[in-house]
């Protein structure tokens, strides 16, 4: 547990020193995370622009997608948010400064995460907030208890998935250090996919978001049931209440994967 | 750069252009990672626009089979007129702001025209590179339109180096805003989304409500994507081909003239400090 608190506060200290830089400089920050809202927002605007001429979408309505919309762009922006600069291990490792952070006493995965820590990153993580609590204004859903943890689950689930997706990016950057742009497939990829319902893409694809990975648990499955919807795979009904055990699965893989990187880690030696 | 005594201008830019290429086609794996990436979005968007296709067979005059080319199109040019900004522009906003700029402007050559050599250099690099390779996964996985006249092709090959120029000429305005503002980011960011908007990317212009899309045709975005797309599409042809071409020269004169003028201007007032 010390452990645990002690990674927290260096990631706090180290991230709270990037927040301070970039306070230096509020216009660009401002503009930066201005930036942010607009550009992960177009997909939006291009979905409503869509809805001028259509009705429903693979038989989902604007209301249900921008469910879908918000709760994976949520997902992606917290993920983001904490662990973005991960995508930079390739960089670290051709310039050796991943060295440094190796023989600190604080997890690599930490240092890597927290150092250049950008707080600009809300831009994302508003914009689907605002999204999310449109969207929930304007869907027909039941509440009861249950749908609203099963909400609240979803958002942290869809965070960890996220999460390892970047930590797995970062783990394979130890093998192929300038293939930095694959994860970007899964991770911008992964959120344009899941912004719209599933049903427009082949069952191939479905499954694969489902079995190899886990992608489709970030909305898809908790959305149909807050909608009460049918699952189109015809999966049992606790898949869509399964959230949090995909997450910490593909968490769990992730763990495994980051630390067979550190291990076979050699040093440039520059 | 090897400098080549009595070469002539012509030779020095093309060893520019040259540079510029080979300087993004060093890094093959990065590539690789490239074209995977443009392959699965490319994939996304084409399910999602069949989708929207599938609802309403005819919008914005296109069938189906259009919508699908468009997005490889897109995916094809999306790196080669930087629609994300980076490349050179960075690099000369870095330049000005640390003061290398003054090198640079004491160099034999022509800032603007170097600059061009080198992003047309880097623009081949990222057209075959990432352009050829994720358009053949997608003619592998869905069926696309292919122009009925070979001609087309040479069209809309004129029609990129035109986009290329426009996305240059605006990228360089963006690169000397850092003679007037420290820290350009916020400019290139706020652009980038306004360029992925306007310019189709997002979602093809046919499918704008009309007012919009006449508006958004009338700014030099469109020059970057959909204009090369409906060349090759071949929804513009004989006069409208003329039309397409043509506007697209037109926003490239005028914002290279820009460039060149707003150049002048801003090294009149430089100042390099010494030390």
């Amino acid at each position: 547990m010390t452990a645990l608190v002690r990674s927290w506060q260096a990631y706090r200290a180290i991230s709270g020193a990037w927040v301070r830089a970039a306070m230096a400089y509020r216009a660009s920050f401002v503009a930066l995370a201005l930036g942010q809202v607009l550009t992960s927002g177009a997909d939006f605007i291009a979905i409503v622009l869509m809805f001028a001429s259509i009705d429903t979408l693979g038989g989902f309505g604007l209301g249900e997608i921008a469910l879908l919309y918000g709760l994976t762009g949520l997902g992606l922006g917290i993920a983001d948010l904490v662990a973005g600069s991960t995508e930079q291990l390739g960089r670290r490792v051709r310039d050796g400064s991943l060295d440094t952070m190796l023989v600190r006493p604080v997890p690599a995965l930490v240092q890597v995460a927290a150092d250049q820590f950008a707080l600009r990153r809300i831009g994302r993580i508003s914009q689907a907030t605002v999204v999310l609590g449109w969207a929930l204004l304007h869907v027909d859903i039941d509440w009861n208890l249950t749908r609203a943890a099963l909400l609240v689950t979803t958002i942290g689930s869809g965070a960890v998935i996220y999460l390892s997706i970047y930590v797995l990016g970062a783990a394979f950057q130890f093998v192929a250090g300038d293939a930095a742009e694959v994860q970007n497939a899964f991770t911008y990829g992964g959120v344009t996919l899941t912004q719209y319902p599933l049903t427009i893409y082949p069952v191939e694809v479905v499954r694969a978001v489902t079995f190899l990975l886990p992608l489709a648990f970030v909305n898809w499955y908790p959305a149909l049931h807050l909608l009460g919807r049918d699952d189109p795979l015809g999966l049992p009904g606790w898949v869509q209440a399964a959230s949090p055990l995909a997450a910490l699965a593909l968490a769990a893989v992730a763990g495994v994967a980051w630390r067979g990187g550190v291990r076979r880690y050699r040093s440039t030696g520059s | 750069m090897k400098s080549r005594p009595g070469g002539g201008r012509l030779a020095t830019y093309a060893a520019v252009a040259s540079g510029g290429f080979r300087r993004y086609a060093t890094y093959r794996l990065a590539t690789a990672a490239g074209v995977f990436t443009n392959s699965v979005f490319g994939c996304i968007i084409c399910f999602t626009y069949l989708a929207l296709w599938q609802e309403r067979p005819d919008i914005g005059g296109w069938d189906a089979q259009d919508a699908v080319t468009f997005v490889w199109i897109g995916q094809s040019l999306l790196m080669t007129v930087a629609l994300f900004g980076g490349g050179f522009s960075d690099e000369l906003a870095d330049r000005i702001r640390t003061g290398d700029i003054a090198v640079d402007l004491g160099r034999p050559v022509d800032l603007q025209g170097w600059r061009y050599a080198e992003d047309l250099g880097r623009s081949a690099f990222h057209l075959l590179g990432r352009g050829v390779a994720p358009t053949l996964v997608g003619a592998l996985l869905f069926s696309l339109a292919w122009p009925a006249n070979p001609l087309t092709w040479l069209a809309f090959l004129g029609s990129v180096t035109l986009a290329v120029t426009v996305s240059f000429a605006i990228r360089y305005l963006i690169g000397l805003g850092a003679f007037w503002v420290l820290d350009v980011r916020g400019f290139v960011v706020v652009i980038g989304f306004v360029q992925l908007f306007c310019s189709g990317m997002v979602l093809p212009l046919v499918v704008f409500p009309a007012g919009l899309e006449t508006a958004l045709r009338l700014l030099p975005f469109a020059a970057l994507i959909q204009v090369p797309a409906e060349v090759l599409l071949e929804k513009s042809t004989g006069w409208g081909l003329l039309a397409a071409l043509g506007s697209q020269l037109g926003w490239a004169v005028v914002l290279l003239g820009a460039g060149r003028a707003l150049t002048r201007h801003a090294t009149r007032r430089l100042v390099v400090q010494g030390g």
